[in-house]
């Protein structure tokens, strides 16, 4: 019994050192084929992601004034009156312990930790407030605003942030043209 | 009492040279001295009159999904301090100083979840893979399960482990669980990425691949395909089952050494392209803020790292002195941990540990050394090295590097201040 086992185990190593075992030859090419294609129209109803260079943004404009009204309605009561309150995460002004522009900013951090950082402060694409807000704003309940109340939030929270007029209505075009503090201050540990 | 005569020491401070300390065959007189026992009466004849209760009694039956001893119920995860306060955005921290070995138990691996914890039915789940290759493809859970599956020991750390350490101006009167609890170790088995990307046929300029979660969030990191045509695998299995939902159930990415937020849980779309998307994470919250004010983006690795979990803050060593094992964890996300020194003394000496056990590449690697306390107050600290030559900063050399408010990739060297009536605090030195 014992040797017969061997035997089998001697003609597996034989077969794998010849290289006749199949999984030998992952190296090159692939064995697996059980992906089923995946349709033009399936990808589209998926693939959420923006670009910083604005491709994949959908049609649509929102207005500052647009965004400031539904701010208040559905974002305010986290992320404050003016974006820096917290309790959820600073969406204006820089990041560190202190400003000038918010002297309270100690005590807030001391309570919210996460408030020493800022997304108007660190964030180097526009195109990325568009992105997560649309996926996964407000909070409790993501994904239920649509284009254009997401086009209307961006541009509210850029104008928090001083970066865009209080008359803006953004669209497609205009968003990946905006300027953030954050892409200047960019080093990147991985090249892109 | 210890027989110390032919015990060297290895530094000072206690530390022993753990070779002629097991060479020495030492009694712990303390713990194993046996107490005597009465003689049974005469004529009685049976057997049980000094045993416990239950060597006297049938015991239970098992049950289908085993839990832990009832006396070992206080060894659970805890939910960090978190802004906002949601069951949404969490921390669960690992009890590391009550682990040994390298391997986390499933229950008690720690999780943080940027949009609560998704209930997803594998059944209704799909894996999409899109973008810069020559055939868009999709699997369903069946398919992925018929895939050939490796399995690899693993760390897995939080970027933000430790960050108490890293920002607050005084040392924080923590624990291990507290300051540490965001690393675990498992095995983590399922299908090497590059196997689907194979198929799918990756274009020559695909750079990066926008990954994606089923979670209500749709949590989303752009990882370079070089990591990813490496070491990179779709999990599927955690320590021999199926992952738990807060670990990523059906499916996750697991990138070995690299920083948590990347390991995508609930994984279900790969975009294959030629920049990365910046999204939420690589754009605020998991980048690094350097000294000079330029923000660090896609540092990945979690550097090499090291923690003594025996002793450890907030404990208090139950004798004023005597003999007590140093133990710890060490790793490194670029491979395997080489050395582990101690310092019983502040730092003004060190002795090599013990490594003990497993000694694997970007895994936890358990260190030992014996060590005698002579009841005075002393700092214990540990300092790992990789084989890359890499070696764990002090806290001072990691501070000049980064911003006063950065807190993540933080790996300075831990001290533990042992205070002369036994309790272990948190310290800077």
């Amino acid at each position: 019994m014992f040797n017969e086992w061997q035997g089998q185990v001697s003609i597996g190593l034989l077969l794998l050192l010849l290289g006749v075992f199949p999984s030998s030859s992952f190296a090159g090419e692939t064995l697996t084929d059980l992906g089923l294609p995946l349709s033009s129209l399936e990808i589209s109803k998926h693939a959420i992601t923006i670009f910083p260079d604005g491709s994949n943004l959908p049609a649509g404009q929102g207005s500052v004034q647009e965004g400031k009204a539904l701010y208040q309605n559905k974002c305010m009561m986290c992320h404050g009156e003016k974006g820096i309150e917290g309790p959820a995460a600073r969406l204006a002004g820089s990041d560190g312990w202190f400003s000038f522009s918010d002297p309270l900013r100690i005590l807030r951090i001391d309570k919210n930790p996460v408030l020493l950082i800022s997304v108007g402060g660190l964030w180097p694409h526009a195109t990325t407030i568009f992105d997560y807000t649309r996926r996964a704003m407000p909070h409790f309940a993501p994904k239920s605003l649509n284009n254009n109340e997401v086009y209307a939030l961006t541009a509210y929270l850029l104008h928090l942030n001083g970066l865009v007029a209080q008359d803006l209505v953004l669209d497609k075009q205009n968003l990946p043209k905006v300027s953030m503090p954050g892409k200047e201050r960019s080093v990147l540990a991985w090249p892109e | 009492m210890l027989k110390t005569k032919t015990i060297k020491p290895a530094a000072a401070g206690g530390l022993l040279d753990r070779r002629s300390f097991l060479l020495s065959g030492i009694v712990l007189s303390s713990a194993y001295s046996l107490k005597a026992v009465s003689a049974p009466k005469a004529g009685e004849g049976r057997i049980d009159t000094d045993m416990p209760a239950w060597a006297k009694t049938p015991g239970h039956n098992d049950i289908e999904y085993g839990l832990p001893s009832e006396y070992e119920k206080h060894i659970k995860r805890v939910q960090a301090k978190s802004s906002p306060e949601t069951a949404t955005f969490s921390m669960w921290h690992t009890p590391i100083e009550n682990q040994r070995g390298i391997i986390t138990p499933n229950g008690l691996h720690f999780s943080v979840n940027h949009n609560g914890i998704p209930e997803i039915d594998p059944q209704q789940h799909t894996l999409r893979i899109h973008g810069l290759v020559e055939k868009p493809l999709k699997f369903d859970i069946e398919s992925l399960l018929r895939y050939p599956m490796v399995s690899a020991i693993h760390f897995l750390e939080c970027a933000g482990n430790t960050a108490p350490n890293a920002v607050s101006l005084t040392a924080l009167d923590q624990d291990c669980q507290e300051l540490y609890g965001q690393i675990s170790g498992a095995e983590w088995s399922g299908i090497p990425l590059k196997f689907l990307l194979k198929e799918a046929g990756v274009k020559p300029e695909a750079k990066w691949v926008v990954v994606e979660g089923a979670d209500g969030g749709s949590h989303s990191r752009s990882i370079p395909i070089e990591k990813l045509m490496d070491d990179a695998i779709v999990a599927l299995y955690q320590n021999g089952e199926r992952l738990r939902p807060s670990q990523g159930y059906p499916m996750r990415l697991f990138l070995p050494g690299w920083e948590g937020n990347t390991n995508v849980k609930w994984l279900t779309r790969l975009e294959v392209t030629d920049t990365p998307a910046y999204t939420k994470d690589e754009s605020g919250l998991y980048s690094d803020i350097l000294d000079s004010g330029k923000i660090q983006r896609f540092s990945f690795t979690m550097d090499v790292k090291s923690v003594i979990t025996h002793p450890s803050g907030k404990q208090t060593l139950p004798d004023k002195k005597g003999f007590y094992e140093i133990s710890g964890l060490a790793w490194s996300g670029h491979g395997k941990i080489k050395t582990v020194e101690v310092s019983a003394d502040e730092g003004k000496t060190w002795a090599k540990a013990h490594l003990e056990g497993l000694v694997l590449s970007k895994s936890l690697t358990r260190f030992t050394i014996p060590w005698r306390w002579d009841g005075s107050a002393t700092t214990l600290l540990s300092r790992a090295t990789d084989e890359h030559g890499r070696v764990q900063p002090t806290r001072a050399l990691w501070r000049e590097k980064y911003a006063s408010y950065s807190f993540n990739h933080y790996n300075g060297i831990q001290a533990w201040y042992i205070n002369s009536d036994g309790r272990v605090e948190n310290t800077y030195v």
